[in-house]
């Protein structure tokens, strides 16, 4: 029978990563001083499982790799070993290594990672330093095959009670060759006196065959402290008699093990209900046809507005209930996506402590709302643009720990990365006690890169600058921020999410980002409005206000450009008939409808025909089904049938601005 | 058919070890820890348990000494998996009342070659 061991790597790949996070949460923990056992256990398990299971599914490079790192983890869970500075920091590289491996190994390639042979030698430098290498096992077994040999076993009296049974050790002999057994009953007592659990029994084996002196050992190797075992070699005259001395080293664990066990037993078991593993493609696919279901749901509701209420009242009734149940299967499927934002959060105390290592700084980093939930597609896409995040706080906004002291602050900074709902939202916000932002600065740098700025600008718009591309305040430019490319990739990379980032900062106390994301990417509040024949669906949160313009309020500029006054502010006025090229005229401006929305802190005002009404629209790809539209994110499908698509207000507005530039 | 408990906490071993052992038409049970694989030895019958040796909450060697104690399991053969460099464990396991020892890492086919001589 052969198994296919294939099957068993995703899953096997899974817990590795999940065991590599665990050993990094609980390195970053683990004091020198006072090394907690607990946590070191934590850290062996992982590396041990991993070496395990690389081992059984044939990956050789990631077995060999963390079989050192085994060996210098169990010294240290053995207490033969301080838990040094340089032995974590060794061991933290290592689980990059690891991970990088495990991910080409899982990608398909080659686990060669430049980093592992330099690292390897390190641990084994480690290894061999104060310790010496633990003596190798010391039994010596003759394994040339010789032809005839006397074996003689006698199993002590409560062999049977590990479980051990003479008879399949008998069988198991028989079959390495041909075996002639005599039975040694003079032991045996009166049936009065017999003791059913006992063995009183022993035999002489003459076996005869191409059979090793390690051949029948192995067949012995369970019971060999349980036994006098006598193997000779009789062709060959040669005295190979081992007695065993395994009892030996049995009875000194003993009471070590007996006194191991009440400290375990202590230990509360798992509390968490269980659960399993699923693919995300599984749960993508639940989410589409829950999706589906809810159009025809919409369809239905639609369809049954024009029927008589008195005569169908039943049929009527058991739609409302659909679409209750409807909505509680899409809020229950939804939340299987669902991942503590901790998830993310859990990878910052490592960020934070090596950027700071690397800059000389010190900084403690504090987190809260962990629990807070996110879409799983949202949470990776956020890793980056946090990360980039943090690390420009530590390397632009933290002071040296000289410069705080000057300043009067304590010499350690601290950073603060917080999570809380708001809304149908969720925010991450980074903030630090740093510097903060330098208004003179970003405004020099601004005009050296070309940018119109002015000297009375208020705070907030000089704090967006930071957002643009190639702006960096920094005097030097380091490896850990670079040169300002970043912040502006970064708000683009949230801007995808459907989110939006803030800056808030104060000369001398600190910066704060916050970052506002939408909880999933797969539904979303929407308004429709109607233009001609065709519906848009306008992002709620994007929307400010809807009115109907009056005609002075309106202003024309050179081209077709035109500006509509609200509230004393002038707007760009957009037709959205003519930035989609629907068939037909706008109606005149007193008689339609303006929708005011706005996208990374600007506004613009776009005609409509009608606004038809709010509701939460299920997303499809428009690329995935059919290519991508500028200024529009995705599409959905309405309760007639029809197809309506999703207004990108943030691009709308770029490409105005670039349209009114050029 | 015989009933085997297998006990590990690393879910790809676990799935090995269960789906190779259920192809080869043995009943398995799957226990994710040493708490887990007694409350499931304690409401059934098992005629073996293999059990890993590193695992949270109850390591494999405390669960062979915890099942030895009771009624039904003290002639059962009890397997620990460790690894070649264990030798110690496999004394400590002996000591705590296991029958015997599997090393890691095996293939599928070793494995029902184990079971089927300790069950034979």
């Amino acid at each position: 029978m052969t198994i296919d061991m294939k099957q068993f790597h995703q899953a096997f790949f899974d817990e590795s990563f999940e065991g590599l996070q665990a050993m990094e949460a609980a390195l970053l923990t683990l004091d020198p001083a006072s090394a907690d056992s607990e946590t070191v256990n934590t850290i062996f398990r992982a590396a041990h499982s991993i070496k395990g299971g690389a081992g059984t599914f044939g990956f050789s490079e990631i077995a060999n790799f963390t079989h050192d790192l085994e060996t210098l983890l169990d010294q240290v869970r053995s207490g033969q070993r301080v838990a040094s500075t340089t032995l974590i920091d060794v061991v933290l590289r290592s689980v990059d290594v690891l991970r990088e491996m495990l991910e080409c190994t899982r990608d398909g390639y080659q686990a060669e990672v430049a980093a592992e042979a330099g690292l390897r030698s390190e641990i084994q430098a480690l290894l061999e330093q104060d310790e010496a290498a633990p003596p190798a096992d010391t039994t010596v077994t003759d394994v040339s095959a010789v032809g005839h040999w006397q074996i003689e076993f006698a199993p002590h009296r409560d062999i049977m009670l590990t479980g051990n049974d003479p008879l399949r050790i008998l069988r198991e002999l028989a079959r390495l060759g041909e075996a002639t057994i005599t039975p040694d009953v003079s032991d045996l007592p009166t049936l009065p006196d017999l003791d059913p659990e006992q063995c009183y029994l022993s035999w002489r084996i003459d076996l005869q065959g191409e059979v090793s002196e390690h051949d029948i050992r192995e067949v012995f190797a369970w019971v060999e402290d349980e036994c006098d075992l006598s193997i000779q070699a009789l062709a060959q005259e040669a005295q190979v008699e081992h007695p065993s001395d395994a009892s030996e080293a049995a009875a000194e664990s003993a009471p070590a093990t007996a006194a191991a066990a009440p400290a375990e037993q202590q230990k509360p078991a798992r509390k968490d209900g269980g659960s399993i593993r699923v693919a995300t493609e599984k749960i993508d696919q639940l989410i589409n046809l829950v999706g589906e279901l809810v159009i025809t749901q919409s369809m239905l509701e639609q369809t049954a507005r024009t029927l008589d209420p008195v005569t169908n009242e039943l049929l009527l009734s058991g739609l409302s209930e659909l679409e209750r149940n409807t909505r509680h299967l899409q809020e229950a499927v939804m939340s299987t996506r669902m991942l503590p934002v901790d998830f993310v959060f859990s990878r910052f105390p490592r960020v934070v402590r090596d950027t700071a290592t690397r800059l000389g700084k010190q900084v403690v980093l504090q987190t809260s709302g962990e629990g807070a939930e996110l879409d799983k597609g949202v949470i990776e896409k956020i890793v980056d643009p946090l990360n980039h995040i943090v690390r420009n706080a530590i390397d632009h906004g933290i002071e040296m720990p000289q410069e705080r002291a000057d300043a009067g602050k304590p010499a350690q900074a601290s950073i603060r990365l917080s999570a809380w709902h708001q809304g149908g939202h969720i925010a991450l916000q980074v903030s630090d006690d740093g510097k903060g932002l330098n208004r003179e600065k970003i405004l020099a740098k601004a005009r050296d890169a070309g940018m119109s700025v002015a000297d009375n600008m208020p705070d907030s718009e000089v704090w967006q600058l930071i957002f643009a591309p190639g702006l960096s305040t920094a005097s030097e430019v380091t490896d850990i921020s670079g040169r300002g490319v970043g912040m502006d990739v970064v708000r683009r990379n949230i801007q995808s999410l459907g989110g939006s980032v803030d800056i808030e900062s104060q000369t001398g106390v600190g910066t704060q980002v916050t970052i506002r994301l939408p909880l999933t990417l797969a539904i979303l509040d929407g308004m429709s409005v109607r233009v001609g024949e065709e519906i848009y669906i306008l992002p709620l949160d994007s929307v400010i206000e809807s009115l109907q313009p009056q005609l002075d309020d309106i202003r024309s500029m050179a081209g077709s450009a035109r500006l509509m006054q609200v509230r004393g502010e002038f707007l760009p006025l957009l037709s959205l008939r003519e930035l989609f090229g629907v068939a037909g005229q706008d109606l005149p401006l007193d008689q339609g409808i303006v929708v005011i929305v706005e996208a990374e802190g600007r506004q613009v005002a776009l005609i409509v025909d009608e606004l038809v009404g709010q509701q939460q629209v299920v997303i499809k790809s428009l690329e995935r089904n059919y290519r991508r539209v500028s200024g529009i994110s995705g599409a959905t499908i309405l309760g007639d049938g029809r197809v309506a698509l999703i207004l990108d207000v943030g691009e709308v507005i770029r490409t105005r601005q670039i349209a009114a530039a050029a | 058919m015989a009933n085997i408990l297998a006990v590990d906490d690393s879910p790809s071993m676990r799935q090995m070890v269960a789906f190779t052992l259920k192809s080869a038409g043995f009943d398995v049970t799957e226990a994710e820890d040493g708490v887990d694989a007694l409350s499931k030895a304690r409401d059934g019958d098992f005629n073996l348990v293999l059990a890993d040796v590193n695992m949270p909450n109850m390591d494999g060697i405390s669960l062979v000494r915890e099942l030895r104690q009771l009624p039904n399991y003290r002639f059962t053969p009890l397997l620990i998996l460790t690894t070649e460099s264990g030798q110690d464990k496999k004394m400590e396991g002996k000591a705590a009342g296991a029958t015997g020892w599997l090393v890691k890492p095996f293939d599928p086919e070793q494995l029902i070659a184990t079971v089927n001589r300790v069950l034979s």
